[in-house]
């Protein structure tokens, strides 16, 4: 397929799984926050602009920190190339330029998910916030369904595919990452019923509270982890995400008979999955192995890039900037 | 809202005759209309209108990322054309094509149009769509003009004419399919009752034309839709027709040149093109040959296609056959080339660049409809019985200074049909552009995208300047017509 054509369903994916996720982790906050103390709820609303890695451009921009600029920053804002708004129109545009290639019926759900955010950004002020980002989670799980049943299991699919795992791991790993640090060191709250309720909030920003209980019952920071991080089997965990994008990357590489360095390291990523224990992981340090695992999906990132985007000869950047627009204002069809 | 207070005004009006009493074909959608609750017809523009928004068949408009799309207006009463208009129609149009093809075939090889002295030879040399690399150049099957819009309107006797050509590349096919597909949920019946002829298989048409030119034999030959990109205010189009063939659409930074042959660079390397249906102009397919600045095309693109290794619709050059100085001449293009009269006439035209019209134009321009050669999207135009003396003037010196720019033509009332506006029914002037391809064989959409002047009075129907669509429906003559 055209690389141009593979970079953009890739991206269209990632996108999509971040706005996703960035909804989850706000309406999770937004449950939480009614049973805390009043000081410990801006703690937990600052620690979300961390898990989207964006707490430089925030400190810039914005002169306090409440409750609702946060909301709105990682929601609406479009100067955040991070927000809901931006990922979804990013997202759109990527499946604008790939309207041949993905079904009628992704590019009218992604559409309508578009107009969703619009229409919700015109009101200013959201009425029901838990209502919104449920339709945003609930508008990705269509979208999502929709390319399951109604496109092809061939290449471009599979690129859809990695897009979304890659994305769903690192959002699983950063929201662990940022929560597991914030909750641990309160020995105030340890074995209290806040306690309790901070690790069920985060089980339920990846939708793993009902069947992380099916497998471990009671709730402990060490299960938590160790469901989110090396089940192999709950569709937002770490390891899961990673098999899933092994699979999708090996198919890629029958389809275009190319060795790619990002296969070799997502299988050997897998292979530490399968093998690792949580106590080991806690051990060695939560967040040490959690850095160096994105760290490791970076390269990944950049290794599909290089094997299928990138492929010779080289390939013009991608312009859209003011120069390639006024050439092209020029041009008129008739 | 209904057709009981409808007005035909005087107008030749497509749904009623002159005494106001409703054309006999079109009696069944006026029925149906007159039989919906009162804001019935309302809530079904509404319906066709939110459809197309969340299908996101909009338009964009440049520099502005946010909240800046809109869709195409659209209005859901159809324009209704009988078999029998359509039939002569259809006849006209693919006599106009063949002359079209010829004419590009000949300018670009031995003039002999020139030599004969039908067309004077400064007229085509001193054209901006002329292009002197094109000299020479065979392209495979000899066809130039694969796909054709050709802008007709009627005027107050009801008799149709050509009012201009568009064989470069003419849009707005997207709009007529999504427009029928719109109706058929908005009214679903009545495509029965009405026999209304089919447009969905325009895309096989297409297709098949485009494999036609195909430099190899292949059975399934790779073809592409060349699109300057998804910033471009047409892509919705582009994209459109690529994923209706399901073929790729590719951009100039997909392709490549490598031993004379076009490539798209994919995921497993280099692929080889057969063929391309272009959406870029000319100038800027391939900077090599023509402009130089331009950053949408392919470098060697057009020395591949010299050489025979590409097809390329349409071919690079027939812009020379739209510029509206040589339409004035088209009826003798048909006669030259084809030893036949034209079957649609053309509206009278005056050329600026001759002296004895230009005088005439200058003296009267307050009566008539002055044109930019080139010009397109109703842009560059004056309509001098709509205009002030100070705009008249305006133009006058804009033909002075530059005559071989400008054509002037009288202003036709151009026919109405019943539209909805601010909440009722009411006449707007419309215009017809049908699509024809032109391949092993030529064929006639049996439809086309109507414009409509939605705002009252006017004769413009650019969506850039406040015009929309309306479904075209042409009606089969037999009860054996395949219903849309």
């Amino acid at each position: 397929m055209i690389s141009r054509v593979a970079d953009s369903i890739y991206w269209m994916s990632r996108y999509l799984e971040r706005a996703e996720n960035i909804a989850r982790f706000i309406d999770v906050n937004l449950h939480l926050t009614l049973d805390l103390r009043f000081e410990v709820v801006s703690d937990q609303w600052l620690s979300l602009v961390s898990t989207s890695g964006d707490s430089k451009d925030f400190e810039k921009r914005y002169k306090t920190s409440s409750e609702e600029d946060i909301i709105y920053f990682l929601t609406f804002d479009r100067k955040n190339p991070n927000s809901i708004a931006s990922c979804i129109s990013a997202a759109r545009e990527n499946a604008r330029s790939i309207r041949d290639t993905i079904s009628s019926e992704m590019w009218e759900q992604i559409n309508r998910f578009y107009l969703l955010i619009q229409k919700n950004n015109k009101m200013n002020k959201i009425k029901n916030l838990q209502e919104f980002f449920y339709q945003i989670k609930m508008a990705n799980h269509l979208f999502i369904g929709l390319t399951e049943s109604t496109m092809s299991h061939e290449e471009a699919w599979h690129f859809a595919q990695l897009g979304k795992f890659i994305e769903r791991a690192d959002k699983t790993a950063r929201i662990l990452d940022v929560k597991y640090y914030l909750l641990l060191p309160n020995s105030e709250f340890i074995n209290s019923s806040y306690d309790a309720v901070q690790w069920a909030a985060l089980l339920k920003s990846t939708s793993a509270f009902e069947m992380y209980r099916k497998k471990f019952h009671k709730i402990s920071y060490k299960n938590v982890a160790d469901f989110l991080i090396l089940d192999p089997s709950f569709p937002r965990s770490i390891h899961h995400c990673v098999l899933q994008a092994l699979t999708s990357i090996r198919a890629i590489s029958r389809y275009t008979k190319t060795e790619s360095p990002a296969l070799t390291d997502l299988a050997s990523l897998h292979q530490v999955l399968c093998h690792d224990d949580i106590h080991n992981i806690l051990e060695t340090g939560l967040h040490e192995f959690i850095d160096k695992f994105q760290i490791k999906l970076n390269e990944i990132d950049q290794e599909i890039k290089t094997s299928f985007i990138e492929t010779s000869p080289t390939i013009p950047k991608n312009e859209s900037d003011d120069g390639e627009e006024n050439i092209l204002k020029k041009q008129t069809e008739s | 809202m209904n057709f009981k207070q409808y007005l035909v005004d005087g107008f030749y009006d497509e749904m009623y005759e002159a005494d106001g009493t409703p054309r006999p074909t079109s009696q069944p959608l006026i029925d149906l209309i007159n039989s919906l609750p009162g804001q019935d017809l309302r809530r079904r523009q509404k319906s066709a209108e939110l459809a197309l928004l969340n299908l996101g068949i909009t338009f964009g408009v440049y520099g502005n990322k946010m909240g800046t799309e809109k869709i195409f207006p659209f209005d859901i009463i159809p324009r209704v054309i009988q078999s029998n208009e359509w039939t002569i129609l259809e006849k006209g149009l693919e006599q106009r094509v063949k002359a079209l093809n010829a004419f590009c075939a000949d300018v670009y090889s031995d003039q002999k149009i020139i030599k004969d002295g039908v067309i004077p030879e400064e007229l085509i040399l001193t054209s901006s769509s002329f292009r002197k690399q094109c000299m020479g150049v065979k392209p495979p099957q000899d066809i130039w003009t694969h796909i054709s819009g050709i802008d007709l309107i009627r005027d107050d006797q009801g008799i149709f004419h050509v009012l201009e050509d568009n064989v470069c590349c003419p849009s707005g096919i997207s709009y007529v399919l999504e427009n029928r597909a719109t109706l058929k949920r908005t009214y679903p019946h009545l495509f029965k009752t009405m026999n209304v002829r089919l447009v969905s298989n325009y895309c096989d048409h297409l297709y098949d034309t485009l494999k036609y030119v195909s430099p190899n034999e292949s059975d399934t030959p790779n073809i592409a839709v060349l699109s300057p990109g998804s910033f471009n205010s047409a892509y919705f189009e582009h994209s459109y027709l690529a994923q209706q063939m399901g073929v790729p659409i590719v951009e100039g930074r997909d392709l490549v040149v490598v031993d004379g042959f076009i490539n798209v660079r994919t995921t497993a390397g280099l692929e080889r093109v057969d063929v391309l249906y272009r959406r870029i102009d000319d100038n800027f397919l391939d900077p090599e040959a023509f402009l130089k600045e331009s950053m949408l095309g392919v470098k060697g693109l057009f020395e591949c296609y010299k050489n025979g290794n590409i097809g390329i619709a349409n071919a690079p050059g027939t812009g020379i056959a739209d510029d509206k100085a040589i339409y004035a001449y088209t009826p003798e293009i048909i006669r030259y080339y084809l030893n036949e009269e034209p079957i649609i006439p053309i509206v009278k035209t005056y050329l600026c660049s001759n002296a004895k019209d230009r005088e005439y134009v200058l003296k009267n321009i307050e009566k008539l409809v002055v044109k930019l050669v080139s010009g397109a999207g109703g842009y560059g135009m004056l309509i001098g019985p709509a205009s002030t003396r100070e705009q008249c003037n305006k133009f006058r010196t804009l033909i002075k200074n530059n005559p071989r720019h400008y054509i002037a033509q009288p202003t036709i009332s151009l026919s109405r049909a019943p539209t909805i506006a601010n909440n009722q029914i009411v006449g707007r002037h419309v215009d017809l552009r049908p699509y024809i391809l032109h391949g092993k064989s030529t064929y006639v959409l049996p439809g086309g995208l109507t414009r409509v002047a939605l705002i009252k009075n006017s004769l413009i129907v650019n969506s850039s300047q406040g015009g929309g669509s309306k479904d075209t429906w042409v009606l089969g003559d037999t009860d054996t017509e395949i219903n849309a």
